[in-house]
């Protein structure tokens, strides 16, 4: 039935995009409502990495290139994609040179330079700007405009994948007259600015309300004269995802709802309705639950859950850790909290097609048997309550994760399932704000992990794995003396890991780092760091009525709204 | 006086008593009447209910999930096939337990703050801005703060679900007086003015503390029934938010909080999925 | 009477400072973190940089100072100029109270907020006071009527039901089956000629009917037991006795005795107006004040929450020494010297 729906939306698609591209007028299609139900706050995405912010602001700043739904680059404000092959990179992979399109101009009628993306990388880098995308800007030693239409970006290092700063909605490039005295801590005094930046995109802001709702008309320079084809367009935001999707499938009161997280069977019964659609697609987003390979126990004192502390008790046996995995029945997972919007998976790094591993199906069966004769063989027997020991320790869990719904229905479960196999659990669900938070004076952040085994979802931006995969490195294990930063959440140190890294941030070649990052990614959930549950989808909603949509994963969902149009 | 018992007729002359007058009254409000029935039943069913109806609320049963209404589950089951009958009697246990003692702390608080305040001219001013503050003081930081100091200490002393049962009682408790003590302050400014008050003093009522208690007292009955609605009014401030309020309170309020939404969740059920 | 109102008002003063920093002591306490909601792509080096951008790494009685600062003098300040329509003193160079979240101004949120909140929450308000008293009065009078049990049953009703339940039961009535109302709020909506008016009662309809329910709901058992306490009354023995009409008597004088405790309680409840109400906010999608707060809360946004909080703890004491002032004038046996 899923592929069906695939199949049939796919053909829709298709059918839709020849219809648009046959009538073309700009601004003929009226009004484009968007509701967002947590709602945007600022529209420059340097200064809110917030998924909603990013997308808000995607629909009037664009970066040189995009991702589209299959994960590949396609040009925007360039020709083409600079490559090895065609110049665009340099043989030492340590620069790369954009050449922008010819004649393409902001939205005010100024033209678009070489120099607003040099400024646009200078804004993002200068001190106390507190800039959220600076991960983007690593290792860059200059950005420079050769002439009005060509930037050199050149690296301090090689950079096999030269295509982080300006590609995906996280980085699009500003206007430079507009935001030059906005550099450093002037940044955010710039209300003026972060409300009504000058963009490149389908649409220009007319208004501004924060965290409530944003105002576009179509952009009179916008580089294809016959689109967008909608006049203006609004995206409103507040309630919840279950009101939204409301507004779209059942009232029609809007065309495009974003995010909808509600239970499966609430959103078909919705879509009985027939006034919309309901689309997902996946990106790299990953529910795992994280194990703690160090004693989280208060006992060891300010050396809980550092490495100091010395081994986890129990969970620093591999036949334990992976009795944990099979003993959890991920489909069901996936049919109570996910619906269409999950995937079971044991892959900690599932997409794009070339890096995701095929290699590791072992914990997608269940098998309640296996983990009980594991458990027994590694010496851990049952003791009068029925929970497994072993020299005194007993098989006894902590188990975190963040406030809501979902996951404290998944901890259920799982609880019941590691009940079956003799070991017992304990739950604590912390607020989201706190969990994630990393207030270095809360004991419930994730990165401080005083628990034995945590959940939540990671992803990465993009398409490339390769500082994603660098998460699980020795030296950035959380601790006191790195102030709790790190990405190393479970505390995995592996030596041939570390190497593996190393290796990847030499290779070049696409397959190769492929293989790479399959390797690492295996050795990763066989050795037991993490137990990866489901490959997270995102799903969203729109009209009957609106054409075009082509959910993207990969980049800020409204990424193609220059080509939706309103179905006749 | 043996006459008068067994006569039927002079029964009324029988000594009257408070709480006979109370009860006779009582007995004629037949809202009241039925109130009291469902409030017992319910008393009668969550207390009694778990040992009739034996089935474990948390026991967990994947493939009978989203049951209807059914002999072995009359209330059917939620989406984790877990028993809603047995869980609406589990979640009526905490929630009546809670609701009742948070209820009493939160009234006993209010009313010795109003009276006080009312009466004692002096710390009237004290204690209607110390009200003042906590009806400002927004709800969710103080709950994270609350959890953030006295959870691992009340867990440590009382085990992990008495420690809890402590801290939400707590958390409600102090978060809902400020209604009853305004009220119950206003009611002993008019009635400390009113005419009994006046003749008690005068008749050289003892002491002042005698005064306070007997005679003021019990004459803002008014407003501190009206007061018995102030806790649902948290309600209306962050708390119901899906259920952000903070993850160990959820712990036995969500029991209830889920069935309650089992019941009505065709439409309304919201099980939004994380950000991360 | 004027001397107790300047006294109380002198008091105001350094409660409110007390106030104001117990608030922000508990805001800085509280483990959230204004990071906590972006997504986690973004490593935690960049956060920690995110965080001092945003004066955290000041230590917190000079952030508080800062906050002082800013609100008791910068903002007045700027607001004067607004409406003076000319500079005063270094304008540009005044450091304003900033929402971390939107880096705009909080004072301009705010204000950008008020129409709807007073809107929707105001009339919700006026309209419960205006049903309450009227069915609180004839529950009283005619005690244990049907009316009464009726009144009764609906307001135990429209108390013990939570709004959010009433709120979707109405959008799934009037917006879905019967299409009648529209169930978001439009907030860009400017009432210019007759058709936009009837849209704006159209849009306004169901949240102030939910929220009016709630209120009058609560309000009118006040009405009715203040009623009953009065109809008891020596004085309306009294007054029947020398032979008054029976709707004098109600009306004028058992009504007016019961209407001094109804009027503090309807002064305290006004607060909350401005605080919003946050439920029927969000199901509604009204974006009023209740929504901001409750989004600044949620995301650790601590300028806003704090100089919300601490609006609504001003109004708090503003309104109830109007409360306390109201019974004194309306109940003469009541003195403050």
């Amino acid at each position: 039935m899923k592929k069906l729906t695939t199949i049939l939306t796919g053909t829709a698609v298709a059918l839709t995009m020849s219809a648009a591209a046959a009538r073309a007028e700009r601004g003929t299609d009226g009004e484009l409502k968007i509701i967002y139900w947590q709602a945007v706050s600022i529209l420059n995405p340097y200064l809110s990495g917030g998924t909603k912010d990013v997308h808000g602001s995607s629909l009037v700043l664009e970066p040189l290139a995009k991702y589209d739904e299959t994960g590949t680059m396609v040009p925007a404000l360039v020709d083409e994609i600079p490559t090895v092959d065609n110049g665009g990179v340099a043989e030492d992979l340590k620069s790369i040179t954009w050449t922008i399109s010819e004649g393409l101009k902001w939205s005010d009628g100024t033209p678009f330079t070489a120099n607003d993306v040099v400024f646009t990388w200078k804004y993002c880098t200068a001190p106390d700007g507190g800039c959220q995308q600076a991960e983007k800007f690593t290792d860059i030693a200059s950005v420079e405009a050769v002439d009005d239409r060509s930037v050199k970006i050149t690296y301090t290092v090689p950079k096999p994948f030269p295509y982080g700063p300006f590609v995906g909605a996280e980085s699009p490039v500003i206007q430079e007259a507009q935001f030059k005295d906005c550099l450093g801590p002037k940044a955010p005094e710039c209300t003026e600015q972060n409300f009504h930046p000058i963009g490149t995109g389908p649409f220009r802001v007319v208004d501004f309300k924060a965290n409530d709702v944003v105002t576009f008309e179509a952009n009179p320079n916008y580089r294809d004269p016959s689109k967008p084809a909608f006049a203006s367009a609004v995206i409103k935001g507040g309630g919840d995802a279950a009101s939204a999707a409301r507004s779209v499938l059942e009232t029609g009161e809007f065309d495009y709802a974003w995010n909808l997280q509600i239970e499966p069977e609430i959103l078909t019964q919705m879509a009985q309705a027939g006034k919309g659609t309901v689309v997902s697609s996946f990106g790299t987003s990953v529910e795992r639950i994280e194990i703690n390979q160090t004693n989280p126990s208060p006992d060891v004192g300010d050396m809980r859950s550092t490495r100091d502390g010395g081994a986890h008790p129990f969970l620093s046996d591999p036949a334990v850790r992976k009795a944990l995995s099979i003993a959890i029945d991920r489909e069901i997972l996936v049919e109570v909290g996910y619906g269409a919007a999950g995937q079971a998976t044991c892959n900690i790094l599932p997409a794009p097609k070339n890096y995701a591993s095929t290699n590791v199906d072992w914990c997608l069966t269940q098998d309640i048997e296996g983990a009980k004769k594991l458990l027994d063989d590694a010496g851990w027997v049952p003791g009068g309550d029925g929970i497994r020991e072993k020299d005194g320790v007993r098989l006894s869990v902590l188990y975190q994760t963040s406030t809501n719904s979902v996951r404290q229905a998944t901890q259920a479960l799982v609880k019941d399932w590691w009940q079956e196999i003799g070991v017992e659990t304990e739950l604590r669900n912390i607020d989201a704000s706190v969990f994630f938070g990393g207030d270095p004076a809360s004991p419930d952040t994730f990165q401080k992990f005083y628990a034995d085994v945590e959940m939540y979802t990671n992803n990465f931006d993009g398409t490339d794995p390769e500082r994603y995969m660098s998460s699980w490195l020795c030296k950035d294990i959380p601790s006191p003396k790195n102030g709790w930063l790190g990405n190393n959440i479970p505390r995995y140190c592996n030596d041939a890991y570390d190497a593996l890294v190393a290796e990847m941030a030499t290779t070049a070649d696409i397959e190769k780092r492929g293989e790479i990052a399959i390797k690492m990614n295996d050795m990763l959930v066989n050795d037991g760091a993490l137990v990866p549950l489901i490959h997270r989808g995102e799903v969203s909603a729109h009209s009957n009525t609106l054409a075009g949509v082509r959910m993207n994963s990969w980049d800020s969902q409204l990424w193609n709204a220059s080509d939706w149009s309103r179905a006749k | 006086m043996t006459d008068t018992t067994i006569a039927p007729a002079a029964a009324p002359r029988k000594q009257r008593t408070i709480t006979a007058d109370v009860f006779r009254q009582f007995r004629q409000h037949r809202g009241g009447v039925i109130g009291a029935c469902i409030f017992l039943t319910i008393i009668l069913l969550v207390v009694f209910g778990p040992y009739i109806h034996g089935v474990d609320p948390s026991a967990l049963n994947i493939r009978d999930k989203n049951q209807g209404i059914s002999l072995a589950h009359p209330m059917g089951t939620d989406n984790l096939g877990r028993d809603m009958f047995a869980q609406v009697l589990a979640g009526g246990r905490t929630s009546l337990a809670v609701g009742v003692t948070a209820m009493l702390l939160s009234l006993l608080v209010g009313t010795t703050i109003g009276v006080t305040a009312g009466y004692v001219r002096r710390l009237d001013g004290w204690l209607m801005r110390l009200t003042d503050l906590f009806l400002a003081l927004p709800l969710l930081p103080l709950l994270l703060v609350i959890i953030m100091l006295f959870r691992d200490t009340l867990r440590a002393t009382f085990g992990p679900e008495t420690g809890i049962f402590l801290l939400i009682v707590f958390v409600i408790g102090i978060t809902s007086w400020m209604q009853t003590a305004r009220i119950v302050r206003g009611a002993v400014l008019s009635v400390k003015e009113h005419e009994f008050v006046l003749a008690a003093k005068s008749i050289g009522t003892r002491d002042r503390h005698h005064h306070r208690i007997r005679v003021v007292l019990p004459r803002p009955r008014l407003p501190v029934r009206f007061s018995d609605l102030g806790p649902p009014a948290l309600r209306r401030r962050e708390l119901p938010r899906d259920q952000s309020l903070a993850g160990d309170l959820a712990g036995a309020g969500a029991v209830a909080h889920r069935a309650q939404r089992q019941l009505y969740r065709r439409r309304t059920a919201r099980c939004s999925r994380p950000a991360h | 009477m004027l001397n107790y109102t300047l006294r109380r008002l002198m008091f105001a003063v350094p409660t409110l400072l007390v106030i104001s920093f117990i608030i922000f002591a508990l805001l800085d306490l509280a483990p959230n973190d204004p990071t906590g909601n972006l997504p986690l792509t973004i490593p935690p080096e960049v956060r920690e940089q995110i965080r001092q951008s945003l004066g955290l790494g000041e230590p917190f009685p000079i952030r508080y100072l800062y906050w002082l600062q800013q609100f008791f003098i910068n903002e007045p300040l700027n607001l004067l100029e607004k409406i003076l329509g000319f500079p005063i003193g270094d304008s540009a160079e005044r450091l304003r109270i900033r929402s971390w979240a939107t880096r705009s101004p909080v004072v301009d949120l705010i204000i950008e907020r008020m129409p709807q909140t007073l809107m929707v929450v105001g009339f919700a308000y006026f309209f419960g006071v205006l049903i309450a008293i009227p069915i609180g009065v004839i529950s009283a009078y005619k005690q244990y009527s049907i009316f009464d049990q009726v009144g009764t049953f609906v307001s135990m009703v429209g108390f013990s039901v939570p709004t959010f339940f009433t709120g979707v039961v109405f959008i799934v009535i009037f917006s879905v089956n019967l299409q009648w109302f529209p169930s978001i709020y439009d907030t860009q909506l400017e009432v210019t000629d007759w058709s936009s008016f009837w849209q704006q009662v159209r849009q306004m309809v169901m949240p102030v009917s939910v929220l009016a329910l709630y209120n009058a709901a609560q309000l009118s058992r006040f009405v009715r037991a203040s009623m009953l306490d009065n109809l008891n009354q020596d004085y309306v023995r009294t007054a029947r006795a020398k032979g008054m009409k029976e709707r004098v008597v109600l009306l004028v004088h058992v009504l007016r005795n019961s209407l001094i405790p109804v009027v503090t309680v309807i002064a305290l409840g006004i607060p909350t107006i401005f605080s919003g109400a946050i439920i029927t906010e969000q199901i509604f999608r009204v974006n009023g004040l209740g929504q901001l707060l409750i989004i600044a809360i949620q995301g650790a946004d601590i300028p806003l929450v704090q100089t919300l909080t601490f609006i609504f703890a001003v109004l708090i004491v503003l309104f109830n020494l109007i409360a306390d002032l109201l019974y004194g004038i309306l109940d003469p046996r009541i003195r403050y010297d």
